[in-house]
């Protein structure tokens, strides 16, 4: 395989508190091939959300990267000075947020809005740049883009306002979209629309996607591989036929066990008992420990570390080929 | 958009009249008139002529629509003290006193949105924090007194600035100004300041406080995603966000400059509207209080309307609901 879009290795981001640091993200690596969809799964609180700003460098004080290495496409872009960073968000990097109704300012059109982005990244002409706006509202399925490109945000609806914020994301043809809980906020029915639109958009430009949400739903349809985040680490990273049909990691199968099936005969969904813990309180060993039904004495003293098995790769002692001896 | 402007014209004439019923009810009810125009030993029969000749032996209302009548064309009557028509005195003094408030303005609105955004870029320096410190000082420090502070360090101690007066006016038409002059516009300097010092602290607060609540909004966090300047987003994005109540504000704020400007006119003796309404005020002369009360309010029934269909200019939301509802 050649270089991949973007390589995370042992990020950890740090928010400074008055009681003390907390660890938002404590040792994460993933990488993401071009053209290829990385869904990133979790709880509210797991840290996907952080761990996007982390690679678009959006990460704001009392925030901070305190350690490892984002590369994209070969270049490490972590510690870049912030303007250098400023020029590749948007550019190379596009990102997506939660919630349309309130990513645009209500104050100008659309189309001075996405020219004023074109001609920040690409030394294109007023009329140019109005020009590829109209097509890029073609593009991701505004209809009429022509008029509709003087319009203001308020005078469209939830769906096409995501739509807009989408043709943003992608003006200047980034390498990577980082695409965060892009369908929380929308209709069920426009969800679909979104989802298949960020994945016909993925596949036509050869971009990599970073895929946030906690719908396994979404996952399953769009992504290649899955990322599942627990307490600021990556509890398992596979394909996503894999990890899907066969999760390895006890909390993974809690999380596939929770989608209910069409077919299904009338079972009841699987629970995962408990909650996340709290930043401030994550426990010893491995951090899914208290809630997981396999725990033994290892768990609650060593952190696993992420071990290939298969496409997958998994962060538990169960698969430790080292026997579960005891431990001090 | 013609619709909304012609409802809140018609709610500004509604407000005016209700005004000139109080602007009105004042020669009713602060004495008799007539008493206040001739001397003490009048006989009762000359009296009753003046009365005549004023008109106030009519019925209340007659004398009402008369009243009303006559100050929809500007005329208010004559002044008790200077006998002279009261419209003619206010003209004579209506440019000084709004040259003043302009520069007031001027000066508070660039001043307070200067600072306003400044400190709310640059929060944690020490530049930033002074200028809460002075902002504080400006708001609760009473105009008089900085006014007389600072008529004592540049006028008395520095001797750099005249400490009353206009200075040298040039006559244009009815119109004097005194920006013409290099007198004028240091007369100008310390009551300007005096008068819009508070309004500035007040547009600096505001500023700030509203700058802070938009950099954190959703739209500000995905223009830095777009990777756009950091300059366009703080004064293309943010700023203009900023904008909406620091003109309603200020807008408002006019309207109280000019009515307040009676304490600045009065430290510092300029002969504008508000010294001529301390003198009325002193000398019982109603006429006077009568019109400048109506003054007043038109010319903050003039801003609040005037404020109004910026706000559509400026808010396309507020453009299209307002055409709906109309």
């Amino acid at each position: 395989m050649t270089e991949p879009v973007l390589s995370v290795r042992d990020l950890h981001v740090e928010f400074a508190s008055r009681r003390g640091t907390l660890r938002a993200i404590d040792g994460v690596s993933f990488d993401i091939a071009k053209g290829e969809v990385l869904g990133v799964v979790g709880e509210s609180g797991a840290g996907k959300s952080v761990t996007g700003l982390a690679v678009i460098g959006l990460i704001d004080p009392p925030g901070r990267i305190a350690g490892g290495e984002i590369h994209l496409a070969g270049l490490r872009i972590d510690n870049l000075p912030p303007e250098e960073m400023r020029r590749i968000r948007g550019k190379r990097i596009g990102m997506i947020f939660q919630d349309p109704l309130t990513s645009l300012n209500p104050l100008y059109k659309v189309g001075d809005q996405i020219v004023e982005t074109i001609r920040t990244h690409l030394n294109l002409s007023e009329s140019a740049a109005r020009r590829r706006a109209i097509d890029l509202l073609a593009e991701v399925g505004i209809p009429a883009p022509e008029k509709r490109i003087d319009g203001y945000p308020h005078e469209f609806s939830g769906g096409m306002r995501q739509r807009v914020v989408i043709a943003l994301a992608i003006c200047a043809e980034p390498e990577l979209i980082i695409a965060d809980e892009p369908t929380t906020a929308l209709d069920v029915s426009v969800q679909a629309q979104i989802i298949s639109l960020i994945k016909r958009l993925g596949r036509d430009h050869g971009t990599a996607v970073m895929l946030v949400t906690h719908d396994m739903g979404v996952i399953a349809e769009t992504s290649d591989r899955v990322a599942v985040m627990y307490a600021g680490r990556v509890a398992e990273i596979g394909p996503v036929q894999d990890l899907v049909k066969n999760p390895l990691h006890p909390y993974a199968k809690g999380l596939m066990g929770a989608i209910p099936t069409l077919a299904g005969e009338d079972k009841r969904l699987v629970q995962i008992p408990g909650s996340m813990p709290r930043l401030s309180a994550i426990p010893r060993g491995c951090s899914f420990n208290p809630r997981c039904a396999f725990a033994f004495d290892r768990c609650r003293v060593d952190r696993p570390e992420p071990l290939p098995r298969g496409a997958q790769s998994v962060a538990c002692h169960l698969y430790d080929d080292v026997p579960a001896e005891s431990v001090a | 958009m013609l619709a909304f402007t012609l409802r809140r014209a018609v709610q500004a004439i509604g407000v005016m009249f209700a005004v000139g019923i109080i602007a009105f009810s004042m020669f009713r009810f602060a004495g008799d008139p007539v008493n206040q125009i001739v001397s003490i030993d009048t006989s009762a029969a000359e009296r009753a002529i003046v009365r005549k000749s004023l008109g106030l032996d009519d019925p209340v209302p007659v004398q009402f629509v008369r009243y009303f009548a006559d100050a929809a064309q500007f005329k208010f009557g004559v002044s008790y003290q200077f006998r002279q028509p009261v419209a003619t005195l206010l003209m004579e003094r209506m440019p000084a006193t709004l040259e003043l408030a302009i520069c007031a303005t001027v000066f508070a609105m660039v001043f307070g949105i200067l600072m306003g955004v400044y400190s709310a870029l640059k929060r944690d320096t020490v530049l930033a924090k002074l200028f809460q410190a002075v902002s504080l000082i400006g708001i609760s420090l009473p105009t008089f007194l900085i006014g007389i502070l600072l008529i004592y360090l540049f006028a008395v101690t520095l001797g750099w600035l005249p400490s009353f007066g206009r200075g040298e006016v040039v006559k244009l038409g009815w119109w004097t100004t005194g920006l013409l002059t290099v007198s004028g516009l240091k007369a100008l300097i310390m009551p300007s300041i005096t008068l819009g010092l508070f309004q500035m602290t007040l547009i600096m607060r505001l500023v700030r406080a509203e700058m802070l609540e938009v950099l954190r909004t959703d739209y500000i966090r995905f223009a830095r995603a777009r990777g756009l300047t950091t300059r366009a987003i703080h004064f293309g994005h943010a700023l203009k966000n900023t904008l909406i109540p620091v003109i309603t504000v200020a807008g408002l704020q006019f309207g109280s400059v000019i009515a307040f400007s009676i304490i600045t006119e009065t430290v510092f003796q300029w002969p504008g509207m508000g010294l001529l309404f301390v003198q009325a005020v002193q000398n019982v002369d109603i006429p006077i209080m009568a019109a400048y009360l109506l003054m007043v309010s038109l010319i903050f029934v003039t801003i609040n309307l005037v404020v109004d269909i910026l706000y559509t200019v400026v808010d396309p939301r507020l453009r299209s609901t307002v055409g709906r509802a109309a």
